[in-house]
């Protein structure tokens, strides 16, 4: 028997609904490629357990996840990752994107910058970059 | 299948309807968040639905079966005073409430209560906390295997911790059973994270019936100059307005007119605005 491989976090504080928590942790575990195709996506009752959530909520999620392709619910087995959102560019310690960002980030601390800071700046930069349009 | 369903329901006391002509329904498996202020009907129409009460007018079913001054089997109350036997132990108790139910489970009465770190088996109901009452009252609920449980204020004496092992029992039994479960509260962020339908109540009237998500999609608050106002169209359902600026609730809204910002509501801000929309029904003096 296979086990869950992640486990969500859900922030009642953030404004965001447990919904999208749950849609957006599972599909940034992939990207980071912390679940790859194949895994289990923890059960409702496994979710349930760990934090007092619905699991109505949980399993729409899933729908949701299911619906875009990313995994697929296996009667009475489970919900399953069966797409890799994470690739060379994303996955691992050693990708290069990710570590010259960490270089950068490194000069940021070294320059006496705070994380608002480095907040502030990596949001506007990003702006430029990718329209509104494309930050769905 | 419909768990619960109110048709035209009225319930007056002498000259005061606490309920008035409430229709909805309450698909099975939902786990719906009824809220509304102190006084607005929330408990008379939980006593009803549990048949400890009669409407005036109309009529409740659970199950498809009207409620005729007895409730339905697989339906279990937790009453707001968690009416106890408080000079039995807890273990006494749960044999004494099992004697009275033809289906029980005393299993899953001590499963739940081994959940539940501050309840004592042995001790007599009356010397427990409000909390610990309320919790061995939660778990008599669920040892009926109701399909439908009915929770009256099921989190107002719990502390932090007993709340969240309170919710992880309740949300188990929804994961296992697809219960359905209708609790009230009068604090909306009691509820906000388990809940996935919402049955708002005032003045005894049902002001908003709905899943939470579809219900959050289809308003919209808009953001602009009070001069411009009749650029907006859509439903309205509250507004405040400071000198220059208007800030709109708004139901099935148009696309949004130039200079106005337009964000989805949480369900607070939601919630508010529909209670301040009923509160100017019932006063408009007092309408800004």
């Amino acid at each position: 028997m296979l086990t869950g491989v992640i486990e969500f976090r859900i922030d009642r504080r953030s404004g965001v609904s447990t919904y999208m928590q749950i849609i957006q942790q599972a599909k940034q575990a992939m990207r980071l490629g912390l679940l790859h195709p194949g895994d289990r996506l923890p059960s409702a009752r496994e979710v349930v357990e760990a934090t007092a959530v619905n699991p109505n909520t949980v399993l729409k999620a899933y729908r949701e996840l299911e619906r875009e392709g990313l995994v697929e619910a296996r009667r009475g087995l489970g919900t399953f990752v069966t797409k890799s959102l994470s690739s060379a560019a994303t996955a691992g310690d050693d990708a290069p994107l990710r570590q010259e960002l960490s270089g950068w980030m490194g000069r940021a601390r070294r320059g006496g910058l705070v994380v608002e800071d480095v907040d502030a700046l990596y949001s506007a930069v990003r702006d430029e970059h990718y329209p509104a349009e494309e930050q769905a | 299948m419909t768990a619960m369903t109110a048709t035209a329901v009225g319930k007056r006391y002498r000259t005061r309807w606490a309920v008035r002509d409430c229709s909805f329904a309450v698909p099975e498996g939902k786990v719906v968040a009824l809220v509304g202020p102190n006084g607005a009907g929330k408990s008379t129409l939980l006593r009803m639905a549990a048949g400890l009460v009669r409407p005036t007018t109309g009529e409740l079913r659970t199950f498809g079966t009207p409620v005729d001054g007895r409730i339905h089997p697989d339906v279990s109350f937790l009453a707001q005073n968690r009416s106890l036997y408080r000079d039995l132990t807890v273990r006494e108790l749960t044999r004494a409430v099992g004697a009275m139910n033809d289906r029980w489970s005393t299993d899953r009465v001590e499963e739940v209560l081994g959940l539940l770190a501050g309840v004592d088996h042995d001790a007599k109901v009356g010397t427990l906390s409000a909390g610990a009452r309320t919790q061995v009252a939660i778990a008599l609920a669920l040892g009926r295997l109701p399909r439908l449980l009915l929770l009256d204020e099921p989190l107002s004496d719990l502390d932090p911790l007993a709340r969240d092992e309170t919710l992880r029992v309740i949300m188990t039994d929804v994961a296992d059973h697809g219960t359905t479960v209708v609790m009230s509260s009068h604090l909306l962020s009691d509820l906000r994270e388990v809940c996935d339908h919402i049955l708002l109540i005032d003045d005894g009237r049902v002001q908003v019936d709905g899943d939470i998500e579809e219900v959050l999609a289809e308003h919209r608050v808009l953001v602009g100059p009070v001069a411009d106002e009749s650029a907006v169209a859509g439903t309205l359902i509250s507004a405040t307005r400071t000198e220059r600026q208007s800030t709109l609730l708004l139901r099935k809204a148009e696309p949004t007119p130039a200079g106005w910002a337009d964000t989805e509501p949480d369900l607070e801000s939601l919630v508010m605005g529909y209670l301040r929309a009923s509160r100017d029904r019932r006063s408009p003096a007092r309408r800004r």
